[in-house]
């Protein structure tokens, strides 16, 4: 991916902000916590140098807004209480007026076209108590490009402030479930950016799509695809389209022990790009393989009669989680990447299924099915068994890690008279900030990028 | 001694019942309605050899218990009729598919599908029928039959569906 943004550093250095000595400790949100009072952020629309840069700069200012405003982590302050106006973002601000109306962060943004007609967003991020600047950056854009602008901004924000990268310039791939003519149900695979915006369809109604994941390069998915009638793991190219179905006939059929007619399942990365983990059935059930991406070799790593499904890799690459009913019911297994060394780390009551790695290696996201109810939940992936439950419902499925580990989208089904409603719901990893995901209609399956740069 | 008694009493009634003369009852008898003719050509039930007559045979599914794979006696007897019904039509070619309700999660499902669809290829295998003729899919719960949120409709969609793919009379 061809990088769109310039960032000019050189802005900080057109204003020198001298840094008060105060005993305020400085200003950070602490998301180490069970949280949380969110961070009071004034969010004045970014001026502009016209009608139209300032309409423009009005839209980032919304986007970024919204962005810091899901997080759950900030509370953006309502406008209609702002006392200054902003008309030139290199003086410094009143802080009094924005103490006042307690905005601990003010964050003042300027929007101008330049010669060759590509945008200048330039901000500036301030700490109102110990008046100091924050941040002074700005982005040299393409016009068509202000939304991913206003998602960097809110990106820089959210990762000074938080000490932790942030996570709104993605994209997020998932699966628009709806009904045909006929009531059949149609499963396409969609993508969207992070906030709902720019939604498009990657796969048509005429066949099932199901299950996508990210490549690390944020370049290719991996999903399941019914086009041959048959679950096939397929991998998309989401640069120029073009898709295949991998290790299929012939191909797996070289892997002693594989059903040539059998079904592929859900493929995850490794955190390098180079391997698949995938459940594949085999005559005796499904078992965990190995797909070489560069040598496009198949290897099995699980045998085992009962099935083993849904792997994913740890964030260094040396082990790989995934559900077995090896036990009976369905628990959740760690091995190393080579296969050696199972060990299970779930013990509950119920059924354990569909665990995610965390990006920070030290949490496994699950689902659980217990006493006809169904749980999101996360367990340290050491092996102590030590599990938190954080949303229960009807119906709970497929958990997608943010980029950053602090988020968590899932499918959440809620019975309905004409069959069960499907959406995709995100969750902070302590239990807080529920919120419905803008897909246009009924969704599942999230897959979320990683931050493109 | 009520039992006695009870006896007694009715076979003084069946006396009294012979010993009256039937009454002759003139009664209207209703006029055959006036229907046209009609020279029906379709044979009574479907044709030999086609999917109705599959279904109506044998027929097409076997059902399953929650979380199961294993085939229970009433689905091994309908697995019986269908293999019984594949010996005759020779030619004829099935897809099974394999069904979840929606009590499992995706990936989940479509495992646990393949799993029964593969137990009644395998029991139609043990019937004599040519594995050839067979292939098997899951679709897990994403094609439920019936779609309402209770164990009644759950119930319904855990199965193994037989589908005639082709070598059918149409």
């Amino acid at each position: 991916m061809t990088r769109i943004f310039q960032l000019v550093t050189a802005f900080i250095a057109s204003l020198m902000v001298v840094a008060t000595a105060s005993a305020q400790e400085p200003l950070r949100v602490d998301i180490t916590q069970g949280n949380l009072d969110p961070l009071p952020i004034a969010l004045p629309d970014f001026i502009g140098q016209n009608e139209d840069t300032a309409d423009r700069g009005a839209d980032i200012t919304r986007v970024v807004t919204n962005d810091l405003a899901s997080s759950g982590l900030f509370a953006p302050v309502d406008p209609a209480a702002f006392i200054e106006d902003i008309e030139n973002i290199d003086l410094r601000p009143r802080f009094a007026d924005w103490r006042v109306i307690n905005a601990s962060a003010l964050l003042v943004g300027r929007v101008t076209e330049q010669a060759d007609g590509r945008l200048l967003v330039a901000f500036r991020l301030w700490d109102t108590r110990l008046e100091d600047q924050l941040l002074g950056v700005q982005y040299v854009t393409a016009p068509e490009n202000w939304r991913r602008v206003a998602h960097k901004v809110a990106d820089a924000v959210y990762q000074r402030l938080t000490g932790e990268a942030g996570y709104f310039d993605t994209r997020i791939v998932y699966v628009a479930e709806g009904r045909g003519v006929e009531g059949e149900p149609i499963h396409q695979l969609a993508i969207m950016d992070q906030d709902g915006a720019n939604p498009s369809f990657l796969t048509d109604r005429s066949y099932m799509a199901l299950l996508p994941n990210y490549s690390p390069s944020a370049q290719e998915i991996t999903y399941v695809s019914f086009l041959d009638g048959q679950a096939t793991t397929y991998l998309y190219d989401l640069e120029t389209g073009r898709q295949e179905a991998l290790f299929a006939s012939g191909g797996r059929g070289t892997v002693s022990g594989i059903d040539p007619d059998g079904q592929s399942l859900s493929a995850r990365f490794s955190p390098d790009g180079t391997r698949l983990a995938v459940s594949v059935e085999t005559r005796s059930g499904h078992d965990i393989h190995l797909y070489d991406l560069r040598t496009r070799a198949l290897s099995r790593l699980t045998q085992h009669p009962a099935d083993d499904v849904e792997p994913s890799f740890s964030p260094d690459g040396e082990q790989i989680v995934f559900s077995s009913s090896r036990g009976g019911g369905s628990q959740l297994y760690i091995m190393n990447a080579d296969g050696t060394d199972s060990r299970r780390i779930t013990f509950g009551e119920g059924r354990y299924t569909t665990p995610v790695w965390s990006p920070r290696g030290d949490l496994i996201a699950f689902t659980k099915q217990s006493g006809g109810m169904f749980s999101l939940g996360v367990v340290r992936s050491d092996g102590s068994g030590i599990e938190r439950i954080l949303f229960e419902g009807y119906y709970v499925d497929t958990p997608a890690w943010s980029p950053n580990g602090r988020v968590l989208l899932f499918t959440r089904g809620e019975p309905r008279a004409n069959g069960t409603r499907y959406e995709i719901w995100s969750i902070d990893l302590a239990g807080f900030n529920l919120r419905r995901l803008a897909t246009g209609g009924m969704a599942s399956d999230p897959a979320w990028s990683p931050l493109i740069d | 001694m009520k039992i006695k008694l009870f006896g007694i009493a009715a076979l003084a009634a069946f006396a009294t019942a012979c010993a009256s003369t039937p009454e002759a009852v003139e009664e209207p008898i209703p006029a055959p309605a006036q229907e046209p003719v009609v020279q029906d050509y379709t044979p009574a039930g479907p044709v030999a050899g086609s999917v109705e007559h599959f279904v109506a045979t044998a027929g097409d599914r076997v059902f399953f218990g929650y979380d199961r794979h294993d085939l229970t006696a009433e689905a091994r007897a309908v697995l019986r009729d269908q293999a019984a019904w594949l010996m005759t039509y020779g030619d004829a070619r099935i897809t099974i598919e394999g069904h979840c309700d929606e009590r499992g999660t995706r990936e989940y499902n479509l495992a646990l599908g393949a799993r029964r669809a593969n137990a009644a290829r395998d029991y139609l295998i043990g019937q004599g029928v040519d594995p050839a003729r067979i292939t098997t899919t899951s679709y897990g719960k994403e094609r439920p039959t019936c779609r309402e949120s209770n164990e009644g409709c759950w119930a319904v969609n855990r199965n193994a569906t037989t589908v005639l793919t082709g070598g059918y009379t149409n």
